[in-house]
């Protein structure tokens, strides 16, 4: 609930309540629902630019609400709730040259981002190639050493077998899980499950096996391409005790080594507002010299991208709007055409009411009840209309017809739940600027005149 | 008790609070009413000095374009003199504003006119409310009683939810009676209220007009119909927007055995609705 929302709630129940609130304003409310009812086919064509409007505002609204919602969905796969601290290697220092790098992540850094409440999620790893062996197949994978959380914060999907569990990580057992290619590469034609794979000097059971996916874009910055197909995944308490904290690399003929403790912590953040500040703390955290004399961390935050979606977002639904108000603005001129008849064609009741005693401003109150009313039920009229295509939209665009017309099938709308209350403030606006002149006009009409008006 | 066509006269008249008995309930000195047509002056009325009592029943008369219907429109309020003063009761309406004007209308005047003029949308009991609610009252089952009083008092008792449309002339001129005393005005101005309606009715609409008239009510009517102005206790003729003649008039009895409505009926209405 934006302060928009709550003026155009303030405003409608300002509007209902001057509806009702005096003997005169009440009479002018029954007598405009009155002359509607009396005259339905006039009624409806002079509302059916508010109808087409409010219909068309809802529609649209929903419309882009439905495929930026698709659209935001898509990014937040891509972890848009996520922040990623990863080690990178820092310039080689030439001052103390040592065989085994050391930089990085600690365990120590990860139990102080625990402590960051907006944080509902950490799942720290190390990320190092290896050669995995099966019999006298190898292949060049990238292990993974991680937490069971890894496949919900990258969307990993299985294709048997299961993911790491707790009891994985806590027993520190030798399981393993596949990624498509590491399991293609190895176990051409078989089923991997329950065989076994050997990394380094150990025995692993193949527990499970990751679906082929689509690698991810180097988005931007630090955040690089990565093909989780060529990944094999184990405990990360396993790879402590098997590995050690120092992890050769042999690569190419040349032979490194690294004492890394962690190599990436994504962390998950509970809501999307709060991963900038939460970037800002985590950024505080890691900058202690003490524990990071060195820069050796990186920090990627794939909010960026969906800020410009939000804004793209922002964009697409003013426009929609706005085109949408031009309907509005017709039906509104509609509503003046047809109320400057009515006022002719009233002349007389105006004469009568002002020789009962009707005042100019009694006059045009009711005119204005009048044009509001109309415009009012235009808009609910809509509303419903809009909100029913809302729904139908999904079926409809399943039929053969229709995909032959418009081809397939968007993501399915959502309801603007703000384009209803947009909408209907919006015509009774329409109602009331549209409804000024002709109620000037009547209240200005002379008495005489109107009463011998034919 | 006899009929209450006979025994009408009879009714003592009450004086309304707002304006004494022996005084003029209306007086006009001087009265000019001036249009200006495609730049033409053209003169209506040429200094009309008029006072009309409380309780009086007066029809003004005279060819068309004597000015008889303009000095009812200022008489009514609905037009304001040219130069001259009008005073209703103690105020000075000719210099009043438009709302004022519209106040007055509500609080002490009502209109019968010769195309009855209800409003077509509502039912009987609905246009009698009318000057009701402009006058700003709250309609509640006591002013909606007395409306249904006022139908059953020009015997449309059993006509309250019909509308304009399903009555005849006769009985739309007696709603529109009933309107023109809702609001319980000090003076009636009825611009030619036969002048629709075949004889017998316009026998009719002339005895209720009476019957108000023997009950305190002042009324100024505009017609053109001697045997109209027959019912009257004063004829004013008009010519070239001065008045030509004032004439005190015997008004015709109300003819015998003419029964409007049940008198206990009346009584009993008079009694409960107290003024009308």
């Amino acid at each position: 609930m934006n302060p928009l929302t709550i003026g155009l709630l303030a405003l409608l129940a300002v509007v209902l309540l001057a509806a009702v609130a005096t003997e005169k304003t009440r009479k002018s409310t029954v007598l405009a629902l009155r002359s509607l009812w009396l005259h339905k086919l006039r009624s409806i064509l002079s509302m059916l630019g508010i109808i087409i409007g409010t219909t068309s505002v809802i529609a649209l609204m929903s419309i882009g609400e439905g495929s930026m919602h698709d659209a935001l969905e898509d990014i937040k796969r891509m972890g848009a709730t996520n922040i990623i601290v990863r080690s990178v290697k820092p310039p080689e220092d030439s001052s103390k040259r040592s065989f085994v790098a050391l930089y990085g992540l600690k365990y120590d850094d990860m139990a102080d981002f625990a402590t960051i409440p907006s944080i509902n999620r950490l799942v720290p790893m190390r990320v190092f190639p290896q050669e995995v062996r099966r019999g006298n197949a190898k292949h060049n994978s990238r292990v993974v050493a991680t937490r069971p959380e890894y496949s919900e914060i990258n969307q990993l999907d299985l294709f048997k077998g299961r993911f790491l569990v707790q009891d994985d990580d806590f027993l520190m057992r030798n399981v393993c899980i596949l990624g498509s290619t590491t399991a293609s590469t190895l176990f051409p034609f078989q089923d991997p499950l329950d065989k076994d794979v050997a990394i380094g000097q150990f025995i692993y059971v193949v527990v499970g096996v990751m679906k082929d996916r689509m690698p991810t874009g180097g988005g931007g910055g630090s955040q690089a391409a990565e093909d989780f197909n060529d990944d094999i995944y184990i405990p990360l308490n396993t790879a402590r005790t098997r590995f050690g904290e120092t992890i050769s690399i042999r690569s190419a003929g040349s032979r490194s080594a690294e004492k890394v403790e962690l190599h990436q912590v994504t962390l998950t953040v509970s809501d999307i507002d709060l991963v900038r500040p939460t970037g800002v703390i985590i950024e505080e955290i890691l900058n202690n010299p003490r524990k990071h004399p060195r820069k050796d961390w990186a920090l990627t935050v794939p909010l960026d991208r969906l800020e410009q979606a939000e804004k793209t977002k922002q964009r697409y639904s003013r426009d929609l709007g706005l085109y949408a108000s031009i309907s509005l603005l017709v039906g509104g001129i509609g509503i003046m055409n047809i109320m400057l008849a009515t006022v002719t064609e009233r002349t007389r009741e105006i004469g009568i009411r002002r020789a009962l005693g009707a005042k100019q401003r009694d006059i045009v109150t009711q005119f204005l009840i009048e044009a509001m009313v109309q415009t009012g039920i235009g808009g609910m009229v809509g509303v419903a209309i809009g909100i029913g295509l809302v729904f139908l939209l999904p079926t409809m665009g399943q039929m053969p017809w229709m995909i032959e017309l418009f081809g397939p099938p968007g993501p399915p709308p959502i309801l603007h739940q703000e384009s209803i209350l947009w909408a209907l403030s919006t015509s009774i606006g329409v109602g009331v600027i549209f409804g000024l002149y002709p109620a000037f006009r009547a209240s200005r009409l002379d008495p005489i005149e109107a009463l011998r008006h034919v | 008790m006899k009929s209450l066509v006979e025994s009408a006269p009879e009714f003592s008249t009450e004086a309304t609070p707002v304006f004494p008995t022996e005084s003029p309930i209306l007086q006009v000195d001087n009265l000019t009413k001036v249009y200006t047509l495609g730049g033409n002056p053209l003169t209506v009325l040429r200094g009309i000095t008029l006072s009309v009592k409380v309780g009086d029943f007066v029809a003004l008369m005279g060819p068309s374009g004597s000015g008889k219907s303009t000095l009812l429109n200022i008489l009514g309020c609905l037009d304001r003199p040219t130069s001259g003063s009008y005073y209703l009761g103690s105020e000075d309406v000719s210099i009043m504003s438009d709302d004022q004007l519209s106040d007055i209308r509500c609080r002490y005047l009502g209109f019968i006119f010769q195309q009855y003029n209800l409003l077509p949308q509502y039912t009987v009991v609905e246009n009698i409310e009318v000057p009701l609610i402009y006058q700003g009252v709250k309609i509640d089952e006591k002013t909606k009683s007395r409306c249904e009083s006022l139908a059953s008092l020009v015997g449309l008792g059993d006509r309250l939810d019909h509308r304009p449309m399903q009555l005849s002339g006769g009985q739309q001129q007696r709603v529109a009676i009933a309107r023109s005393l809702a609001n319980a005005p000090s003076l009636i101005l009825a611009d030619e209220p036969t002048g629709n309606l075949d004889s017998s009715t316009s026998i009719e609409i002339m005895s209720l007009l009476r019957i108000l008239n023997s009950m305190g009510k002042t009324i100024v009517m505009v017609t053109h119909e001697n045997d109209i102005a027959a019912w009257s206790k004063r004829i004013l003729r008009m010519r070239d927007g001065q008045i030509e003649s004032d004439t005190p008039n015997v008004p015709i009895p109300i003819p015998a055995g003419l029964r409007l409505i049940d008198p206990n009926v009346l009584i009993n209405i008079v009694g409960e609705i107290g003024e009308i």
